[in-house]
């Protein structure tokens, strides 16, 4: 178990680490523009003087920070490896395509809740705004759920590099761009035309949302700017039931299509370096 | 000259009849073409035994060895390894074979230890275990020990190369291909590599796939040796019987002599 299973999982863990680490200065600079640029949409409801509109687009911002972070992680470790060369040593290695790509997405879990936890403090103390009373306790397991469906997501779009070194990486972007656009992050799904509406029900991040909504208070009506009533996570539990459901499916479904285009790239001499 | 232990008569490698074929679309509506890297490859290495293979650009020696190590799939043949037969056993011959290529793939920004560290944990080794291996290894391939904690990317190809190896020795494996492993070092580190290789094979009894493009090299290091060109095996045996073949007094003049072709120091591209 510890030889076959654990220890290869931790070693995508470990190697990750030590990437950030010596990336540090650049995880530093990412995170302090993450806090800018979310600021900078948070204080728009600041200036309509409106809590309710300051609280949706902080969620808003900080929940798509988190699932893009993730998704990212996840999408690009292969582009990354073929950039490095090293992608031909981790597909000879003896482990499966489970226990690489879970190793791949743990990381990135534990990564992007520290970023977001970061980004949150960064953005109270910048905006001064309060969520007291929201159950952010809730908003964590909404977002720990909610991530096994953006892993499904994150490893379906990791086959993108697998398949075209050149234009791959970018092809990542186009697919997180339509999730951001559908999932209502900073909008209500409502106002978008009615043909791309239906897509936002095929989105983790519309639920995602919908709980922590709930579980911030941001609608309820007896919330205010000092004291907001969040929901308990009892209530939240459709939502949370979805999001299981599609990270049943997505999961599983990404490892096979993953497996799919590691057959072909293996069949057409993909894995080779480039870069 | 080199000569093998004939009491070990296990067949460390069986390559049959291999065929690849790699297909490309000529624009976007245009006919496939198909360009044939290996055309029928079949050869044999003994347990314990270096075998060397040569071939100029295009010949097919790195698919080959991609193909063996699991990283293609091929269109034809049969390989069998180590007792396990291919696509089939892979990730348990996974297990048994290191692979050091041509060019020194790592992580750049991590120093070896981290690398190997991960390397290590890939094959489930224990890391304490694990590193006081690779430090030795380092250490008799001539790498200070002072260099193990700087990034990769502040050493010389030599050094690199040199990791690349103990990453490969880090399971201790029954079977090593190696793609060019000298290509690009400098004479000493080359001389480094090759000593080494001797003396792990003296030790450990591994078996050895070696493509070189370097005669001096196959010489020395392989008990037999086979020339490939086109994607076809042409000739095949011990250095001495292919000159004697050939009736030409070196190897590389017995390469051209046989095969039609040269040599050249580049790296293979199929």
């Amino acid at each position: 178990m510890l030889e076959r299973y654990l220890r290869p999982m931790w070693a995508f863990v470990f190697r990750d680490w030590h990437l950030t680490r010596r990336y540090m200065s650049w995880v530093a600079v990412f995170v302090f523009y993450a806090i800018v640029n979310s600021a900078t949409i948070a204080l728009i409801g600041k200036a309509q003087d409106d809590f309710r509109l300051t609280l949706t687009l902080l969620l808003g911002v900080l929940l798509w920070s988190f699932l893009s972070a993730m998704y990212n992680e996840i999408a690009n470790s292969i582009s990354y490896e073929r950039w490095e060369g090293t992608l031909e040593y981790t597909f000879m290695a003896p482990v499966s395509r489970l226990i690489h790509l879970s190793g791949v997405s743990l990381f990135a879990i534990i990564f992007s809740v520290f970023r977001t936890i970061v980004i949150l403090v960064g953005l109270v103390l910048f905006i001064q705004v309060s969520v007291n009373g929201a159950n952010l306790l809730g908003v964590l397991v909404v977002l720990l759920v909610a991530s096994l469906a953006f892993m499904g997501l994150g490893l379906m779009a990791a086959i993108l590099p697998v398949m075209s070194p050149e234009n791959g990486a970018q092809a990542t972007n186009i697919f997180q761009g339509i999730l951001l656009l559908v999932s209502g992050i900073y909008y209500p799904v409502s106002v978008l035309p009615s043909w791309v509406q239906p897509l936002a029900y095929l989105s983790p991040a519309t639920y995602a949302l919908e709980a922590c909504r709930k579980l911030m208070g941001i609608n309820h009506p007896d919330s205010t700017p000092d004291k907001l009533v969040g929901a308990p996570l009892s209530t939240v539990l459709p939502e949370l039931g979805v999001l299981l459901l599609m990270g049943v499916v997505l999961i599983p479904l990404g490892l096979w299509v993953f497996h799919t285009a590691e057959m072909w790239a293996k069949r057409t001499g993909k894995l080779k370096r480039t870069g | 000259m080199l000569t093998l232990n004939t009491t070990q008569t296990q067949l460390a490698i069986e390559v049959s009849n291999l065929k690849k074929v790699f297909r490309k679309r000529d624009g976007l509506r245009g006919p496939i073409k198909e360009e044939w890297a290996l055309k029928g490859v079949s050869f044999y290495v003994q347990e314990g035994e270096t075998y060397g293979l040569l071939g100029p650009n295009g010949s097919g020696k790195s698919t080959l060895i991609r193909i063996l190590s699991t990283l293609l799939t091929a269109d034809g043949g049969t390989v069998r390894m180590l007792g396990y037969q291919l696509p089939e056993d892979e990730t348990r011959l996974r297990r048994k074979m290191g692979r050091v290529s041509v060019d020194a793939a790592f992580y750049k920004k991590l120093s070896p230890r981290e690398n190997l560290l991960y390397a290590a944990q890939l094959y489930g080794l224990e890391p304490r275990q694990a590193e006081k291996r690779a430090m030795q290894i380092l250490e008799q391939l001539g790498l200070e020990s002072r260099r193990f904690s700087d990034p990769i990317e502040e050493m010389s190809r030599g050094m690199q190369q040199k990791i690349s190896i103990a990453r490969a020795l880090l399971i201790n494996p029954p079977l090593l291909l190696l793609d060019e492993p000298t290509t690009g070092l400098d004479p000493k580190s080359r001389r480094d590599v090759q000593a080494f290789l001797e003396d792990l094979r003296a030790r450990e009894g591994t078996t050895i796939l070696l493509t070189t493009h370097d005669m001096a090299e196959a010489e020395r290091l392989a008990h037999r040796i086979g020339f490939l060109a086109h994607g076809r095996l042409v000739a095949e045996g011990t250095a001495e019987e292919l000159k004697r073949r050939a009736g030409t007094p070196d190897l590389e003049e017995a390469f051209i002599a046989l095969t039609g072709e040269e040599l050249d120091e580049e790296a293979d591209s199929l």
